[in-house]
């Protein structure tokens, strides 16, 4: 009998404020072939998430950035960035302020 | 306002830390737990310095150590991706890179520090919208004086409470 390992699947690491809405865990693990279809599948199995990544317009949320192993998606192609297996997906918050 | 950045001795010199002040009394009552940010005197001086270098941009960074404790380990300074002497945005590739260093050191990003160059050291309507996470503590460094002031808050729920700094 031949045992096939298991298929990668593309790692999500959780800011720690949305790691309260996934058990406290840091990474979780998500199907999906785009940025988009990943943040969607995050907000499926984590419902408490929802509305926090991908606004009811279906644009990436302004207060997040999103980066693809060490790219920002934001210059590649967005919601829409292919996404391969093994790939690593870090969510961020977006910091900022300012006295104005 | 003489330009704080001439002044050899600003960076040595620093509003005492961990007195309520009278702007954090104007902020009316919050449900808030006041708590406390631990740090040394060189990780103070490090942030009024990376302001004052960044002078009259908003100079910002990070601060990375545990959130338990409020014990932070090291001090980040970062670029302001806004380059603005009204409003910061830590740049988000460095972010990334500092929230890195700190898992694999056993730390988080437990706060962030920027300056206000010609106000006080008290988190304005911006600060309190756009505070990303309520663990985090916010660190002011007001410039408007010749003598720097720093500030520590959490801010939860559009809630601002000062809390102490504990210079070890």
């Amino acid at each position: 009998m031949v045992n096939f390992p298991e298929a990668p699947v593309p790692v999500v690491n959780l800011p720690n404020l949305l790691r309260q809405h996934a058990g406290g865990q840091r990474s979780v693990s998500v199907e999906g072939a785009t940025i988009g279809e990943v943040l969607e599948a995050l907000q499926a199995a984590y419902p408490a998430m929802s509305g926090q990544l991908i606004t009811s317009e279906g644009q990436l949320h302004k207060f997040v950035n999103v980066y693809l192993n060490d790219d920002d998606v934001r210059y590649i192609d967005k919601l829409d960035t292919k996404v391969q297996a093994e790939d690593s997906v870090s969510i961020l918050p977006a910091v900022a302020g300012g006295a104005a | 306002m003489s330009d704080p950045s001439n002044d050899p001795m600003a960076s040595k010199k620093a509003d005492s830390p961990g007195s309520q002040s009278a702007t954090a009394a104007s902020a009316g009552p919050s449900d808030v737990e006041p708590t406390g940010l631990h740090l040394t005197t060189d990780q103070l001086d490090e942030m009024i310095a990376h302001c004052l270098r960044s002078y009259p941009e908003e100079g910002c960074g990070l601060l990375t150590g545990q959130e338990t404790t409020g014990t932070v380990a090291t001090v980040q300074p970062t670029r302001n991706a806004s380059a603005s002497g009204q409003i910061y945005t830590v740049d988000p590739g460095e972010y990334l890179r500092i929230d890195r260093a700190a898992e694999d050191a056993g730390n988080s990003v437990i706060g962030v520090f920027h300056s206000h160059t010609h106000t006080d050291a008290f988190p304005s309507r911006t600060d309190v919208a756009q505070a990303p996470d309520p663990g985090w503590h916010y660190v002011l460094v007001s410039l408007r004086h010749e003598v720097a002031s720093v500030r520590s808050y959490r801010i939860v729920d559009d809630q601002v409470a000062e809390e102490v700094i504990f210079v070890h």
